[in-house]
């Protein structure tokens, strides 16, 4: 079942009035569908909505489908936004083509990137995918900047992201290397954390460009 | 053994012909105890220092090892062959330019992987390493075991097992010193991609250099700038293809080249290591570890630094030394007994008043210059100066640096600025010139700004105290304009002055007991640059009072200055303690000190001229070092800004003294 883009923004706006706004059908006036829309057709010859007098319900299919396409359209969004960093309208139009891409495994490929995020850049929830599930299920905590540890906790390095090639260049000749285990010591007034059997002491800015993988069984 | 190539002075052909002693250098992270090797090996001290990039400048040293001299050189802290500090680009030069027949590189046992990456480094630049794992002894508390014998031979170089401040493993460094002989040690292989992309430029040099060319290529790609010109440079205009080639692999490896061969180092290191080293399950905390945590908790570690304030500063520098040990040289020493007896041995001859006034008189050299010199100054920079050198081996610095990483943020500078901040408070011009270690040129001149603005040396300190000290409300104004002087001019330097703050971040290095002997001499050594720096100018002061005196010429200073001295409240023979001020700024509070004492100041316009005095311009000494540091533009800028906001603050705080009456 593939899907035109404008029956995927249908989807969309039903799944915001209904799931979102507790609405129990989406009015074809407010959405800005016309009743001979062809996409409409499109949609209740999949068996995905109903039509009744200038209102569309969901039909079960059709509701997972909008799960779906809602999620991949903020999923988009948070790509666009976060790492491609376009931002604003345009940063808008762009997730909205770059959505209809996202199929086919391509978007839990995505969402694992963005290490299962929970809302769009405008707050909304992104619906969970199975992806998000079995993260959860296997304690994959996800990867964080150094900032997020409690004290205490220990974690591996997963990478370091600083525009300051020299910097990094630096932690990584004192022995912050992305495999090696870590333990966050203390954050306030600076962070200090132990790697082997040396301490160092970074500031706030400095901490949140190094990334770690947290482990299970302190959480 | 094609990539390595003998590089001993001796086999090139020198135009004098002379052929030095072998050359044996000291490499190695900051922290791992090169120095204290370095001083055990030649029996000379230099600074010793548990802050990493203290020991910029290079020590030189020589030793007879069975019979035979040797040259032994100390380099800077360095992480990596690929240098990012200048303490770094420094060290690197050296195993560049100074050809060495021994490079001995020092690691801490307890963090054997991570320094081993270095080890690899140097063996595949084919330099003639010797490996000394110290600090054995504290890695054997910690569980840590390590196979000394197995790592030598995995790595085909001698490897010694030492803990060098307790002496242990000098005698077999001795013993392999004498005999070295190059050996073929391991060239870390590293993943045949890598190799290929080595061997493919390797292959269009055409001459040979001083690291070996795997060395020289994998430099070359991680873009050394200075690599870069000097293969340029030899290898003319065949560099131009090799310029293509290089440009070609590092845009095929530009997602994260450096990262990438540090990972095969690491995987390199850890297969060397493996039977090697073992480590216990679940680590053991040391003490040094329970006091660590104290310092750097906020909680625990304020009260902490507030008690070493307090004992520290206060009681052992200010009134030990600058009262108990002061009032024993100056008062009853000088005063008392070696004034009368030089002055009798003087006056009878040498029949010319004149000449008695230049030695004995009341600018003399002699009463004047060496007592300032030895009865006020001695004793207070030499307790300043153990007392600074004891929080250094302790490794409480940089703890206290991230303790005040925060505040000193707000004026522009990170943790790493308090260094030469406290060390401003023993000596400014000392200061001034640890300040280069700071990141950037900004943060350097902020620095040098309220070093030579607000910071009060341990000289000046002293006498300020003794001023002071009997009103407490005086002392208390004193201190709390500075602190507000100090954090205003910071905190609008820090905005006035283009750029960013530099991040902040440093090796903790573990505490430890200081060691009395390291401490001496670091205390001794210390002395000895400050007193050779003071004394000239205490005597050309002397001299140049004298002149000033006999030819009249310093009472039309003083009544020029007069109106200054009016406009902030005091008496017009204030004006010589700021003429004495030029000099050196303790010169100058000494010389309120003999006003004082002369009962010619009241107590407001002690602080006044306590306040105006400390602000003041810094010492001929700290002035040329920030020329020599930062540029005559901004020496000059900030002589002008401290000596306006000087007198400034000094008309204001007496317009609120006696406004207020206070004081």
């Amino acid at each position: 079942m593939k899907l035109s883009e404008k029956a995927e923004e249908i989807l969309e706006a039903m799944w915001t009035a209904i799931e979102e706004n507790g609405e129990g059908f989406a009015e074809m006036g407010k959405i800005g569908v016309a009743v001979d829309d062809p996409a409409l057709d499109e949609l209740t010859r999949f068996a995905l909505i109903e039509k009744k007098e200038g209102r569309i319900y969901f039909r079960p299919e059709g509701r997972s489908e909008g799960r779906r396409t809602i999620r991949r359209h903020r999923l988009a969004e948070r790509l666009i936004m976060d790492v491609i960093n376009i931002r604003g309208e345009s940063g808008d139009s762009k997730a909205c083509q770059f959505e209809h891409l996202l199929n086919e495994g391509m978007d839990a490929k995505v969402c694992t990137m963005l290490n299962h995020p929970d809302t769009c850049p405008h707050g909304k929830a992104i619906p969970a995918g199975d992806c998000c599930l079995e993260a959860k299920r296997s304690g994959d905590l996800g990867v964080v900047p150094l900032t997020e540890l409690t004290s205490g906790e220990e974690g591996r390095i997963a990478y370091i992201q600083t525009e300051d090639n020299k910097k990094m260049q630096k932690l990584v000749a004192m022995g912050v290397l992305p495999g090696n285990s870590i333990q966050l010591i203390q954050s306030f007034p600076s962070y200090i954390f132990r790697v082997g059997y040396s301490e160092f002491a970074v500031d706030a800015k400095m901490a949140r460009e190094i990334f770690i993988s947290r482990l299970l069984e302190k959480i | 053994m094609a990539l390595f190539r003998r590089k001993s002075t001796c086999h090139k052909p020198l135009a004098d012909g002379s052929c030095g002693a072998r050359k044996v250098v000291l490499v190695g992270n900051p922290n791992v105890g090169k120095s204290v090797l370095f001083n055990a090996l030649t029996g000379a001290y230099v600074t010793v220092s548990n802050y990493p990039g203290t020991s910029v400048e290079v020590a030189r040293g020589t030793t007879v090892i069975a019979g035979e001299r040797l040259e032994i050189i100390d380099t800077p802290g360095m992480y990596s062959l690929l240098p990012i500090t200048e303490e770094e680009r420094v060290a690197r030069r050296i195993l560049l330019d100074d050809s060495p027949d021994m490079v001995i590189h020092v690691i801490d046992a307890r963090n054997l992987e991570r320094m081993l990456a270095m080890t690899i480094q140097l063996l595949e630049a084919g330099l003639p390493v010797i490996l000394v794992v110290n600090i054995m002894d504290e890695a054997e508390r910690l569980g840590i075991s390590i196979d000394i014998p197995l790592l030598a031979r995995r790595l085909g170089i001698p490897v010694v097992g030492a803990a060098i401040a307790r002496k242990r493993g000098l005698s077999e460094i001795k013993r392999i010193i004498p005999n070295y002989q190059r050996s073929v040690p391991l060239i870390p292989e590293y993943s045949i991609r890598l190799e290929n992309d080595i061997a493919e430029i390797a292959g269009l040099f055409r001459n040979r250099f001083a690291l070996s060319s795997k060395a020289v290529v994998l430099l070359l790609l991680q873009r050394d700038k200075e690599i870069m010109d000097l293969v340029s440079k030899k290898e003319g205009e065949g560099f131009t293809a090799v310029e293509a080639k290089l440009r070609e692999k590092i845009y095929a490896r530009r997602e994260s080249f450096h990262l990438d061969l540090s990972l095969e180092r690491k995987k390199i290191a850890e297969k060397l290591l493996d039977g090697v080293l073992s480590v216990p399950e679940k680590r053991r905390t040391t003490f040094g570890e329970r006091l660590s945590r104290w310092t750097v908790r906020p909680l625990t570690g304020v009260p902490l630094l507030l008690i070493v304030l307090y004992y520290g500063l206060y009681q052992f520098v200010g009134v030990f030394g600058a009262g108990t040990l002061v009032d024993l040289l100056e008062g009853t020493l000088f005063e008392e007994y070696f004034n009368p007896w030089i002055s009798g041995i003087i006056k009878e001859a040498l029949p010319w008043p004149v000449i008695q006034e230049l030695f004995v008189g009341e600018y003399g050299v002699i009463t004047l210059g060496l007592r300032y010199a030895i009865g006020i100054i001695l004793p207070v920079v030499f307790t300043f100066f153990l007392f600074f050198s004891i929080l250094e081996d302790s490794g409480y610095f940089p703890r206290l640096a991230l303790l005040v990483d925060r505040l000193f943020k707000k004026i522009g500078l990170t943790g790493r600025a308090v260094i030469p901040m406290v060390l401003g408070f023993g000596c400014d011009t000392m200061a001034t010139m640890v300040t280069r270690t700071l990141e950037t040129v900004r943060e350097r001149i902020i620095a040098t700004l309220l070093l030579s603005l607000a910071i009060p040396c341990s000289a000046q300190l002293g006498v300020i105290m003794a001023l002071l000290s009997q009103t407490p409300v005086a002392l208390l104004v004193w201190f709390v304009c500075l602190l507000l002087i100090f954090l205003v001019v910071g905190v609008l330097a820090a905005r006035v002055i283009p750029g960013e703050t530099p991040m902040f971040y440093m090796e903790l290095p573990p505490m430890r007991l200081p060691q009395l002997s390291n401490i001496l001499t670091k205390t001794f050594s210390r002395m000895q640059w400050y007193f050779m720096e003071i004394l000239p100018l205490f005597i050309l002061a002397s001299v140049l009072l004298w002149i000033g005196k006999i030819t009249h010429l310093f009472e039309k200073m003083s009544d020029w200055a007069a109106p200054v001295m009016a406009a902030i409240g005091l008496p017009r023979e204030a004006a010589v303690a700021f003429i004495f001020g030029f000099f050196r700024r303790d010169y100058g509070a000494a010389g309120l000190y003999d006003l004082q004492t002369k009962g010619l100041l009241n107590v407001r316009q002690i602080t006044v001229a306590a306040v105006t005095l400390t602000l003041f311009i810094p010492c001929i000494a700290q002035f040329l070092i920030i020329k020599k540091e930062r540029g005559a533009v901004v020496a000059v800028a900030i002589g002008l800004f401290v000596s306006t906001l000087a007198f400034g603050s000094g008309y204001l705080l007496n317009k609120i003294l006696l406004a207020t009456g206070i004081l």
